[in-house]
């Protein structure tokens, strides 16, 4: 049975928050449970964001996590908030392109993707959240690629301009070896 | 023998409670010919305050609602917003209008809310027994000013007609009075045009009436018309502020 | 129902109070409760309805009495200090006998507090914020989908028994986003027309009159006792709680809201531990469910009451303790200031008070 729970996290305008909801879609889509909760603070530019994803077959009672599988670290003070939360044998994605730290931990499953350069190989500056997503479905498989590559069609239908680079972001992130 | 007069079937037959030589009777035989005279009859509400007039729900023949202290333009807005096609008007005093209610005022004028506001102004407020008002003249005695209003403790008296006529969103905004037949001919035009202009879809409209509080003033009837032609209208100039 | 949907809770509880016939929405923005406004502007006018921001909180619910006086389905939503500037006239809409529905997405406090999610209002939404001897129809949901079902609904259940029916969350319950269905668009024009309402077609002796005002004590307290029936009928009515492995249960948590769900992972988890444990989750928290502490309290191998809030000190567990009546002990753990406990932290302490 599938009980993923999930952080990500990073700083406002790195696309945390849709990172998550792009997750969260994904999940609906199979017609897996879900919620999606965001820390929230005074409305500004360029804070801390993070979210929290829960993804179950059965219906999600807490959205609360406090032991992660997965922790997306999208900047480096995020990486450090969390690293020592992520549960034994759980995943971390790290950000390359601006964290160059290393992760320390031995016991989790690392990789490090440079969601910045891909996303501008992939033709677009902006999806670097969504290099992530393909690396993250790729690592874990708690949903399929076809969900995720339905959901980024379903957000962007009325941007239908920017889905082809969305879609390659995703292969790129997705193939990363 | 012939027949003189009509009470206007806008008003019901309960008897008023206000004191003698106070002028609510006469703002209420106003309001409510003027509602018979543009054939309100069947889409009207009236907003009553808190304040003397707390009891204008039993008085106006119409649909009322009674309103929290203050709040009778946000009530009207409310009802006014569900039935534009109503003629919707709201009756508050000094106290209610200009103290407590004065955010809940100055917004509904703002908004162009398409309302009529009858703002009876007679500084002082009246059934609390006489406390000092955002209208109480200066050097004006009250229970909370014993030795009269001083400006550097209490401030200034409110000019709200002046005040609102500054904005873009009132339509009529107009100050008369009731101390003689001929200002009360005058207020009843006023009042008239205030709700023409609703009618027309204009916007916010407020008559603001001059009127007297013998009781709490300490001054007979005679004497409270008089202190009004002489002392109020020297603070308060009758007058249209505004006409769209 | 319609497909599900990923939807905020606070635009998924807009979404249903306008598929349950809100027509018109006064509001002013404060956080975490702003994506209603923010919805209702713009899918009000799309449905022939009205929105307006009022220049305050006091002025939005004066505006909703004025709305639901003249008989329409009227709506506002806050969160704690604004609720706090509504409760006069919550009062008078009580007392005017008028329906009407509130959403309160409570924030910590006391004061400004801060913007995080917090339980702190349990008090003055259940008590009677307000004054005078007066009593709401208060949800308590847990998820977004029994949020957009109690919205939903809320119209109904105001104007069946005419009082403010409030919808109580946090500002979790507002941002998280989760699965919906939402129910069909309710045709507001089959609605019967209400004979009490003031929507100025009345003269003489028909006319109608929305009125909180009584000055003639005998005349009053006849009104208080009318008031009471209505609530006494409702508690014979309209009681929701859901019972979750309570039936052979030695510890018994008790939540509402957000909390509930949290807690309801914390009974998953001491289960797989062998512990027995369960969850009452009142979802009306005015009508209390008390009759089912009541149920539970009789059994022998219950051992010990756990309510669990976001609320130092709590709140509920007053009408917890009553409803228990002194036959279990009842025991608190909270947090506050807007700090959230993690299912494991309630786990934890259950294991430590063994």
């Amino acid at each position: 049975m599938i009980n993923e729970k999930i952080i990500v996290a990073g700083f406002g305008g790195q696309g945390v928050l849709s990172l998550g909801q792009f997750i969260a879609y994904s999940a609906i889509h199979e017609g897996k449970e879900v919620t999606w909760l965001p820390a929230y603070g005074p409305e500004m530019r360029g804070g801390t964001a993070n979210c929290s994803v829960v993804v179950s077959d059965e219906t999600v009672a807490s959205p609360i996590i406090s032991i992660p599988d997965t922790l997306i670290a999208m900047n480096k003070p995020s990486l450090y908030k969390f690293v020592d939360r992520v549960k034994p044998g759980g995943v971390i994605i790290v950000n390359s392109s601006l964290i160059t730290d290393k992760v320390e931990r031995t016991d989790v499953k690392v990789l490090y993707v440079d969601a910045g350069a891909l996303a501008i190989a992939a033709g677009n500056a902006k999806t670097a959240n969504i290099v992530v997503l393909g690396a993250y479905i790729k690592a874990t498989g708690v949903i399929t690629k076809e969900s995720a590559i339905a959901a980024i069609e379903k957000k962007f239908s009325d941007k239908p301009k920017v889905i082809p680079a969305n879609i390659k972001a995703f292969e790129l992130g997705y193939n990363i070896e | 023998m012939a027949k003189v007069f009509t009470k206007t079937k806008m008003l019901t037959d309960v008897p008023f409670h206000y004191c003698p030589g106070c002028t609510h009777g006469i703002s209420h035989r106003l309001v409510a010919e003027v509602l018979e005279e543009i054939n309100a009859e069947g889409h009207v509400v009236g907003i009553a305050p808190v304040g003397c007039a707390v009891f204008a729900y039993k008085y106006f023949n119409c649909d009322m609602l009674e309103a929290a202290h203050g709040r009778a333009p946000a009530v009207a807005t409310g009802v006014k917003r569900v039935n534009p096609n109503n003629i919707v008007f709201a009756y508050q005093g000094d106290g209610d209008l200009a103290s407590i209610g004065m955010a809940e005022t100055v917004h509904a004028a703002i908004r162009g809310e398409n309302i009529t506001v009858i703002f009876i102004n007679n500084s002082i407020y009246g059934m609390t027994g006489g406390q000092m008002a955002p209208t109480t003249l200066e050097g004006q005695k009250s229970t909370t000013c014993k030795s009269g209003r001083d400006l550097t403790v209490n401030g200034n008296p409110v000019k709200v007609a002046e005040m609102l006529a500054t904005q873009d969103g009132p339509a009529y905004i107009a100050r008369v009075s009731l101390h003689n037949v001929s200002n009360i001919v005058k207020a009843k035009a006023a009042i008239r045009k205030a709700f023409r202009c609703q009618i027309e879809n204009k916007g916010f409209s407020m008559v603001e009436i001059l009127s007297t509080c013998p009781t709490n003033w300490g001054l007979s009837a005679v004497a409270s018309m008089d202190f009004v032609a002489n002392e109020m209208i020297k603070k308060f100039p009758l007058g249209v502020f505004k006409e769209v | 129902m319609s497909e599900r949907e990923l939807m905020k809770g606070n635009e998924a509880i807009a979404e249903a109070a306008i598929r349950g016939g809100c027509r018109f929405f006064f509001g002013y923005p404060i956080t975490p409760q702003n994506e209603i406004p923010e919805y209702m502007s713009a899918r009000l006018p799309e449905v022939g309805g009205v929105f307006i921001q009022a220049e305050s909180e006091v002025s939005a619910i004066n505006m909703v009495y004025g709305a639901a006086g003249v008989g329409a389905r009227a709506m506002t939503s806050s969160s704690s200090p604004g609720i706090s500037l509504k409760q006069e006239g919550i009062s008078y809409i009580a007392g005017a006998e008028l329906p009407c529905v509130i959403v309160n997405m409570v924030r910590c406090g006391p004061g400004l507090g801060g913007i995080q999610p917090s339980q702190g209002d349990y008090f003055q939404s259940v008590k009677g914020g307000g004054h005078g001897d007066y009593r709401m129809l208060v949800y308590g949901p847990s998820t977004v989908q029994e949020a957009v079902e109690l919205a939903y609904s809320a119209f109904d259940k105001a104007e069946q028994y005419r009082l403010p029916v409030m919808i109580l969350g946090d500002g979790m319950l507002g941002q998280i986003m989760e699965p919906v269905s939402l129910p069909e668009m309710k045709d507001i024009s089959k609605l019967p027309r209400k004979e009490w309402a003031a929507d100025g077609s009345h003269i003489g002796a028909d006319r109608k009159i929305i009125n909180s005002l009584y000055i003639e004590p005998d005349i009053l307290e006849a009104m208080n006792i009318k008031l009471n029936n209505v609530y006494i009928d409702m508690s014979k009515n309209e009681v929701m709680c859901e019972e979750y492995l309570c039936d052979d249960a030695e510890i018994i948590i008790t939540a509402y809201g957000t909390v509930g769900r949290i807690a309801k992972s914390s009974v998953q988890m001491l289960r797989k531990e062998g512990i027995k444990a369960g969850l009452i989750r009142p979802i009306t928290l005015y009508p209390f469910p008390t009759q089912v502490y009541a149920k539970h309290v009789a059994r022998a191998e219950l051992k010990n009451i756990l309510c669990v809030e976001l609320s130092i000190a709590g709140q509920m567990i007053e009408d917890v303790r009553l409803s228990v009546d002194g036959k279990k002990p009842v025991s608190y753990f909270g947090r506050g200031g807007g700090n959230v406990m993690s299912a494991e932290d309630i786990v934890k302490v259950i294991k430590e008070g063994r």
